[in-house]
């Protein structure tokens, strides 16, 4: 055996195996939210110190990414959707991922402190606890309403980006959390129900597993006439005004009869379309997320006009 | 007798120091960056150990 023939049978990682272990489709979602908390803010920010912040709340989110890839690895290894994660596929040691996860951790919430403030450092790092223990370690494999509960980790980003800026918790923080918090459900569900083989495999308590399919299908209906209210009361409050109304009432109206028509279809009509429908309502939970954050801006730009805002 | 096979493997290990060379330049020129502004705007600094002590603030006149 030559040098090179033990060096071929030893798959080492590249530098994007490490940048995959920081999830960083989830980090752009963070960097955007983030970002709107923060200019959507009653207060001006210098350019460097928001750059520095929204870079270390990302930082915090990749590395409760790369916490999460430790824990799940041997259910990410089953379902056909993560399998070829870095950690699962065998390209990064799981060891390698929880050092990499506590010390991009303690780096993130270390900076974003000196960056931003101490408020926004302890904002951060419960974040990081909330989806690495109470989220991956705790409610994932235990309760179908992981999600739920769950999705609050992905709502304190835009929180986090107006506490770096004004320093302290307000409505408007508190509505955008009530947004992403109450989208979450709808989006992931809606994903459970055309990848229902992964989640069954893996063993994962989601609601289409445990409650059934129509249950679950009840539930995005739900979630999502629950989600109209905070949707509406955001653009009526300090970050809204008219151009936020008019956009949150469109956005709100397919939302709703996205999920009105996933309420009314079966299994048999789903199977027949290839979940056509769903597939759809997914797609569109991402944009409805987009163009309403979107709108926060714009009516901020709109203001500095003198043309948006109530 | 030199190793002078050019395999797969140090291709990836070059890309991966070179990216994290890269990742260090950068944080370096962020606390730089973050550095510069906050010393030229005079943040709440309070001396050298961020302590406040009100004997540094400015004496109030007495009055008369």
């Amino acid at each position: 055996m030559t040098d090179t023939t033990t060096l071929t049978e030893t798959r080492e990682a590249g530098f994007g195996d490490y940048v995959q272990l920081l999830k960083p489709r989830v980090m752009s979602l963070v960097v955007f939210t983030a970002l709107v908390g923060l200019l959507v803010a009653p207060v001006h920010v210098h350019p460097v110190v928001g750059f520095a912040s929204i870079l270390f709340i990302a930082l915090g989110a990749g590395a409760s990414g790369a916490l999460n890839m430790w824990w799940d690895a041997d259910i990410d290894a089953v379902m056909k959707r993560t399998r070829s994660r870095p950690v699962p596929a065998g390209r990064v040691e799981p060891g390698e991922a929880l050092a990499i996860g506590l010390a991009l951790s303690g780096i993130a919430v270390v900076m974003l402190g000196l960056a931003a403030n101490l408020m926004a450092a302890g904002l951060l790092a419960f974040t990081i606890f909330f989806y690495a223990v109470v989220y991956s370690v705790w409610l994932k494999r235990s309760t179908p309403q992981n999600i739920v509960i769950g999705g609050a980790a992905g709502a304190f980003p835009p929180m986090i980006g107006w506490v770096c800026a004004t320093g302290h918790v307000s409505v408007e923080a508190w509505l955008m959390f009530g947004l992403i918090f109450m989208w979450t459900p709808p989006h992931f569900w809606a994903l459970a129900l055309f990848m229902k083989e992964d989640y069954h495999k893996a063993g994962v308590p989601m609601l289409t597993v445990t409650h059934g399919r129509k249950s679950t299908r009840a539930h995005i209906l739900a979630y999502t006439a629950l989600l109209v209210p905070v949707s509406v009361w955001s653009a009526l409050s300090g970050i809204g005004g008219p151009f936020t109304l008019a956009a949150v009432v469109v956005l709100n109206a397919i939302f709703l009869q996205g999920a009105w028509r996933i309420w009314q279809r079966d299994e048999a009509m789903a199977e027949g379309d290839g979940y056509r429908v769903e597939k759809r309502f997914f797609r569109y939970s991402l944009s409805y997320l987009f163009l309403h954050f979107g709108a926060f801006v714009v009516e901020a730009v709109l203001g500095t006009y003198g043309l948006g805002g109530w | 007798m030199t190793f002078k096979t050019e395999h797969e493997i140090h291709k990836r290990r070059l890309g991966r120091n070179i990216g994290v060379g890269l990742t260090l330049l950068a944080f370096v020129a962020v606390v730089f960056g973050l550095t510069v502004v906050k010393v030229q705007r005079g943040d709440p600094m309070q001396a050298y150990d961020h302590v406040i002590r009100p004997d540094l603030a400015a004496p109030v006149e007495a009055k008369p």
